[in-house]
Formats: C-alpha cells, structure tokens, sequence
C-alpha cells in the first residue's frame, strides 16, 4: 500500500491525459496517433500508457507521436522513431525478437505441455480397470461414509 | 497504554502460535489425544490476542494517537472517521497485521467448524495454519512494527493518500487478504493431507468451502478494486494488468482451478495429487503476490534495495513455505493413487480441460508479470510487458475457456458423448450466433470485438441457464428447480456471471464513445445522444479537501436526463489533486464526466464518454461471488464440515 502511495505521489500533477490542444485535425490521423499512444509506455509512470497518463513527458511523447504522423510517417516508422531515441523500454507490448520469443512462446508451450500431460492422464484412466478392493475403504470407513453422506 | 497492550497482545499470539504449530504436530503422529487437543483452545486464544492487538491500532487511528508512527504517516485529524479506521490498512504494518489477523480468523474458524474432521487431520491442520502465522508475526515484529511510537509526537498527522479515501477502496484490502489468507486453509488441508498420507472424497469436501471462501472473498476485492479504478482515476479503465493487480489476479485464477478439481476429488476420488499441488501453488501465488506489492521488486529492480529486509523476509517465508510443501509432496505424491475411471468425454475431462486453461493462463500472466525483471537481470535488456502483450497473450486462453464451458457443464461423469452434449445446446448456439450477427448488422464501426463478446457472453450465460432448465426434466417441473442442490445453483449463477463479464468487457472496449474538448460555459455541445451544458463552475470546500466543482446538465432530445457535478479536488495536507469524475449510472450505459483545467479564453477542459454495460462488469463479478455463495450453502458441505447429528435435538454447529 505504501508502494501504491508512492506510485500516485509520482503521477499527481493537475494535468490531463490527452489535451484539446494536442488532438489533430484530420479525425483518421488522430485515430493512428491515439491507437499508437496506447502501445507507448510514459516513461517516468508506473505501467501507464503515454495515452493515460497525465505526466508532462507523456505529453511530449503524445505531441512527438502526432509530429511523425503529420510529418507522413507510417506507424511502423513512428514507432521506430520513438524506439530509436527512447529505448524499447518505451514498448508496452514487447518484440518478439532475441530473448523475447520466451516470453511470447511461454503461454502456448506451457499449453501444449499441459495438454500432453493431461492427455496422457486421461488415456490412463480411461484404459484402467476397476482395482481391486484391497486400496478401496474399509468397512468401518465405509459405513462411516454411508453415514455422513445419507446424513 | 492501549497502544503497548496491543504490541503486547501481538508477541503473546506469537508465542501460542509457535507452541500450536508444534505441540498438534507431535500429538498427531504419536496419537497422543491431550496434544492434539490443544490445537483448538490454541487457535481460537491465537486469534482473540491478535484481534485485541489490532483493535488496539484501530483504536490509535480513530482517536488520532499522533505518538504512533504509523498513524503520523497515514492519519489526519481532520480525515472523515471511516477514513481514519481505513487507514489502519492504508498502510505497510497495518496491513500486514489485517493480514495476520486473516490467518488467525481462518485458523480458528477451523478449530470451531471442523467438529466432523479426523482429530489427527484437524489437529494437523491447524499446527500447519499456525506455522503460517508464526513466519508473518515474526515479520511484523521484526521488521515491520505497527506500535512503533515516536520520542515526540507531532501536532497533526500527514493525511492518508486521497486516492484512497474512497469508500471503495476502503473495503478492497480487506476483501483482497480475505481471499488471499483463505487460500492458506486450503494449503494447510493440502499440507496436513501429505502429513498424514491419505486423500480421499471426505478430504475433497472439507477443502472446498475454504476455497470456495477464498476465492468468494478475492472476486468481491477485486472487483472492488476494478471498480474503484473505473470511478476513481478520471478516465474510466477498470482493469490496466499492473503487477499488483496480476498479484491478484492469479491466486483468484488458481483458486478458480482448484474450486473445480476439489469437484473431482469429491465426486470420484481422481485428480488428487493435481489438486493437492494446486492447494500449495495457489497459497504460493498469495505469497509471491504480497512480495511482489511490499519488496517493489517489479516497480523497479533497484527500489528493491530501498525495501531489502521486509522483501528478503517474505521471499524466505515463500521459500521455506512452498518449497518445504513441495518437497513434502515430492516425497508423498506416489501415495496418492487416482481411483475413479472415466472415458476420455466425461465431466472428468472437460473439468480438467478447465484447470488446463485456467493454470496456464495463470503461467501467462505470471510470465508476463516477471518478465521485464527477468529480461534485465538475464539478458540485460530494460523493457515493458504492459496491458497490449496481456490482451493479446491472455485473452486466447479465456475465449477458449468460454467456448469449452457450456459443453463441459452438460457432459455426464465417468463417460459421455460429446456430439449428444454439443447436439443439446444447438438451440443456445443458434442463439448467440443470432444475437452476435444482429448485433454485427447494428453497430457502426467495423469491429468485430463487440459482435465475439456478445456471441461468447451469451453462449455461456444461455448456456449456464439452459443447463439449469435441462434439470427440470421431460415435463419442466419448475418445483425440481428448487431441490436441486446449492452447488448446481452456484454454477448456473457463477458461470452466468461470467458470461455477463465476458459480454460487458468487450462490449465496453467496443462501444466506448470517448470526447474531448474545452467547454465554454452555457454552450451546448453533443456526444453521443446526449447533450451536454456547462453551467456553472465552482469552489467548494470539504472536510480536509478543496473542491472545484462543475454543474454540467445533460440532456437527452432536449429533454433534461440530469445534472453532474465532476470534481477537482486538492488535498493540501497530503499536497495532491485528485479527479473525481461524475457517473450517471444507467443500465446500458454509463455517462462519464470529468473536468480539467481552466484555459485562458475562460472555458474549462472536458472529458465526456459515453460507457456502454460498464455496469455489467461489475454485476458479473457479484454473480460469480453470488454462485459461490450458493455453492457455500449447499447443505452437502455443512453435513460433511461437521454439523453431523451427534444426539438428536442438539444444539446445530452453525
């Protein structure tokens, strides 16, 4: 709780997250530029996007964002922009290059082992027969069942 | 005074529970009756001192005892009292006392309502529940004292942070440690059942109300935190996949694993070593949650040096907790041997299809989660797992769940066929397809995120109550309906309100109008079907705050719907502002209001969305508890938990 203190001691500030002033004209640019800041990490926040925060650097990021764009930068080019001066630090949603294809890989590998052992699991027990009574209850035990669940 | 009662209440409850995590112990394995009792009057003493011990710090909170360090560094004189009681949690040692507090409450709850358990199993349950408490009095008193007094007092505290003096988040710890602590209980079932070296369907009814309990607990805290998140940060996210909420978030999914393989356990003894696991994994992952929120760890790697004693403490606690329960289990798993046999279609399966799902992507999240520490620390490279990688990441897995789950509910136990359980509910297929394609044919935009909601929210919500309507037999016999047990109550209504969750969330995301503008005062402007009027904007002072407020009438075809008054406000105590947006709360929609700054030609920044079924979200997650509270009920679990009959016309348990 003290962390979360912390953390919203570090993004008070009496400014909003996207300002009239910053949005542009033409409603499709506008539309790239907000789909793009959602992607972008503020850089001085906790795990916000530059979209939602209302920190002054987020508000240069929003504004260098709109810059490439009105400048005729694809969004792939405007991203590179941002990378290429801030770090991939500044990616919300990691590449999928070098270390990072564990991270993408972890869920669906995870799955497919799960499924395997799951698998596995479900063949044996369909394939098993009844055992035996020597592991099942005793008697006593037995009846000690029959009285709580008829209970 | 009461403030050193208390402290000296706290290393009493210490000392109870390291003999009860002994004594029980010893009296279980050499069957000595008088040590093994020991374990109740312990439990429920244990509990008492530690309740005194934090009424005594609620006590310092409510009447502003400025000596206190704690209450200097979270309390105000001028705070509202409810504020003043929840800054008692508002903090690191408080919090850490509520949730010691938690582990006491389960543990004696144990002592007073298992009457039916096996005196070797209670007693080992509670030594193993008292252990828990051991390792964290130690670190309250160790590292983290809340009756640490000042040599000199100051005249007036520094105020709890005003984000959370809010009503919401003043219930959300509680909740959250409740659901967090109650998975101890299943942890020290779990533990005490390898001790003992026996696992069989008694076992799996006594675990499951505890976790049912638990997750109750953790669905109600986080839904209130999402909640408190929507209303409270000034633009309407509830869910934003932050370290602290994934340390949530992921006892909550396991807990949701494990409700459904106890179901196994308890129908037909299979599944056993896979759930005791998921007992210790799931209290792991309570664990790993709190040092994820107190070491920093995941704020930054280096703020764990600002933190390094209480981090390395639980992290050790961790350790020695689930690394000596799996150690144990290890050794003891072989023991468990799974007795129930069961085609490849059955109930079995698709339950195990659910915990498939549901534990990976718990995985995923973790991994997520832990990434971007694990990226530097290993590969040396600073990056950002946030909310895009979760979405893409995480949502598979529960659009796949959703899909599975009406079919997996209507398939028998032991064999089934899938083409008779599918073939039944083609009507609720037809259904949700029909609604999706309308729904398709109606919106605007070219997003198919709305039209996937509505299909899936509706595919498990029908299905959940189609699945109830198949029990009222050839004829509908409406009366059955209700003898039916609480436990298939429970799962109509929790997998409905999943639904109604699944459906709001996409629905929310893809339909959400958003508006942003400077608003001159006395000039209408449109958004949505509304139409919106500042009128008047003004300063309002409150308890311990100031507040600019705004008058904004909102009408509707020129007739007045309402008038929102959205906030501004600055505590100066704790020098902060704080948003606070008006809602017009509405069944299909909310309207969202926030206002800004003034700009130099006098009009004020606006922020206006318009939030359609954000409501939904919500009112799933109270079905999703309410189903569980159903499933609580369900008089199997009360016969079985110990309100057996002993003498006729005794006096009931409960």
């Amino acid at each position: 709780m003290k962390r979360l203190v912390l953390i919203f001691l570090l993004m008070a500030s009496p400014l909003f997250a996207v300002q009239p002033d910053e949005v542009l004209e033409d409603p499709v640019l506008e539309q790239r530029a907000r789909d793009l800041s959602t992607g972008l990490r503020c850089l001085v926040c906790r795990n916000e996007s530059i979209d939602e925060s209302n920190a002054d650097l987020a508000r240069d990021l929003r504004l260098l964002v709109r810059e490439r764009l009105v400048a005729g930068d694809s969004d792939e080019e405007a991203i590179a922009f941002i990378v290429d001066r801030y770090g991939e630090y500044v990616l919300l949603k990691p590449t999928t290059s070098g270390s990072n294809v564990f991270l993408w890989l972890a869920g669906p590998i995870m799955l497919f082992i799960a499924a395997g052992v799951g698998w596995t699991f479900l063949r044996n027990r369909s394939k098993a027969h009844e055992l035996g009574d020597n592991d099942a209850l005793s008697d006593e035990e037995k009846e000690h069942l029959r009285q709580i669940l008829e209970d | 005074m009461i403030t050193e009662f208390g402290h000296f209440a706290l290393i009493l409850a210490f000392f109870v529970a390291i003999v009860q995590s002994v004594v029980p112990l010893i009296g279980a394995s050499k069957r000595w009756n008088g040590w093994m009792l020991f374990a109740e009057p312990a439990a429920i003493t244990q509990f008492l001192l530690t309740a005194f011990s934090f009424g005594a710090l609620v006590w310092a909170f409510t009447t502003s005892d400025f000596s206190l360090r704690i209450v200097v560094e979270n309390s105000h004189s001028a705070k509202p009292m409810l504020y003043k009681i929840s800054g008692t949690w508002g903090n690191h040692e408080g919090s850490m006392l509520l949730w010691v507090l938690i582990v006491t409450l389960f543990g004696a709850m144990a002592a007073f309502f298992g009457g039916g358990l096996p005196p070797t199993l209670k007693a080992r349950v509670l030594a193993v529940q008292s252990s828990v408490a051991v390792a964290f009095f130690a670190f309250i008193l160790f590292t983290s004292n809340p009756f640490d007094r000042l040599a000199i007092a100051p005249f007036d505290g520094r105020d709890l942070n005003p984000l959370l003096q809010d009503p919401g988040l003043a219930f959300h710890p509680p909740f959250l440690y409740l659901g967090y602590v109650g998975l101890s209980m299943a942890f020290s079932f779990a533990v005490a059942a390898l001790i003992e070296g026996r696992v069989d369907a008694a076992w799996g009814r006594w675990v499951r109300p505890w976790t049912l309990a638990a997750w109750i607990f953790l669905t109600i805290g986080i839904a209130l935190g999402s909640w408190w998140a929507y209303y409270e940060l000034g633009w309407g996210g509830f869910w934003f996949w932050d370290p602290v909420e994934n340390a949530s978030f992921m006892p909550w999914l396991l807990a949701a694993a494990l409700l459904h393989s106890a179901i196994v356990v308890e129908k037909r003894e299979s599944l056993k070593s896979w759930t005791i696991l998921l007992a210790i994994i799931a209290f792991g992952f309570s664990l790993i949650g709190t040092f994820i929120v107190r070491s920093g760890l995941l704020t930054s790697v280096h703020a764990f040096a600002t933190d390094p004693e209480r981090g390395i403490f639980i992290l050790l606690i961790l350790v020695v907790f689930i690394g000596g329960a799996l150690t144990l289990f290890a050794a003891r798993a072989q023991a468990m041997e799974a007795k129930g046999v069961f085609g490849m279609v059955s109930r079995e399966s698709a339950l195990i299809v659910n915990n498939v799902l549901l534990a990976v992507s718990c995985f995923v999240v973790f991994v997520g989660t832990m990434w971007p520490m694990v990226a530097e620390m290993a590969f040396d490279r600073k990056l950002s797992v946030g909310a895009p990688f979760f979405n893409a990441a995480f949502t598979p897995f529960m659009v796949l769940l959703g899909l599975v789950l009406p079919i997996g509910a209507m398939l028998p136990w032991k064999r089934g066929r899938l083409r008779r359980a599918v073939w039944s509910l083609r009507y609720i297929f037809g259904l949700a397809l029909a609604l999706a394609l309308l729904v398709w044919a109606m919106q605007t935009g070219r997003s198919a995120l709305g039209p996937a909601g509505v299909f899936l929210g509706s595919w498990i919500t029908f299905g959940a109550i189609f699945d109830l309507w198949s029990r009222t037999g050839r004829n509908g016999n409406l009366k059955r309906l209700l003898r039916l047990p609480g436990a298939d109550w429970g799962k109509a209504v929790a997998h409905t309100g999943l639904g109604v969750t699944i459906f709001a969330i996409a629905g929310l995301t893809a339909w959400e109008v958003e508006d942003i503008r400077v608003a001159q005062p006395n000039q209408p402007f449109d958004v949505g079907q509304f139409t919106l009027t500042l009128q008047d904007v003004r300063r309002v002072q409150g308890p311990n705050y100031f507040s600019t407020m705004a008058d904004v009438l909102v009408e509707r075809n020129g007739r007045p719907v309402t008038t929102l008054q959205p906030e501004k406000r600055d505590y100066p105590v704790a020098r902060m502002p704080t948003t606070e947006a008006a809602i017009d709360y509405r069944f299909t929609r909310d309207l969202y209001v926030v206002i800004g700054d003034q700009q130099q030609d006098g009009g004020w920044v606006m922020r206006t969305y318009i939030k359609p079924f954000a409501n939904w979200i919500w009112a799933g997650c109270l079905m999703m508890a309410l189903g569980g509270v159903f499933s609580l009920c369900d008089r199997r679990f009360r016969v079985a938990a110990g309100a057996r009959k002993t003498a006729p016309g005794g006096v009931p348990a409960e």
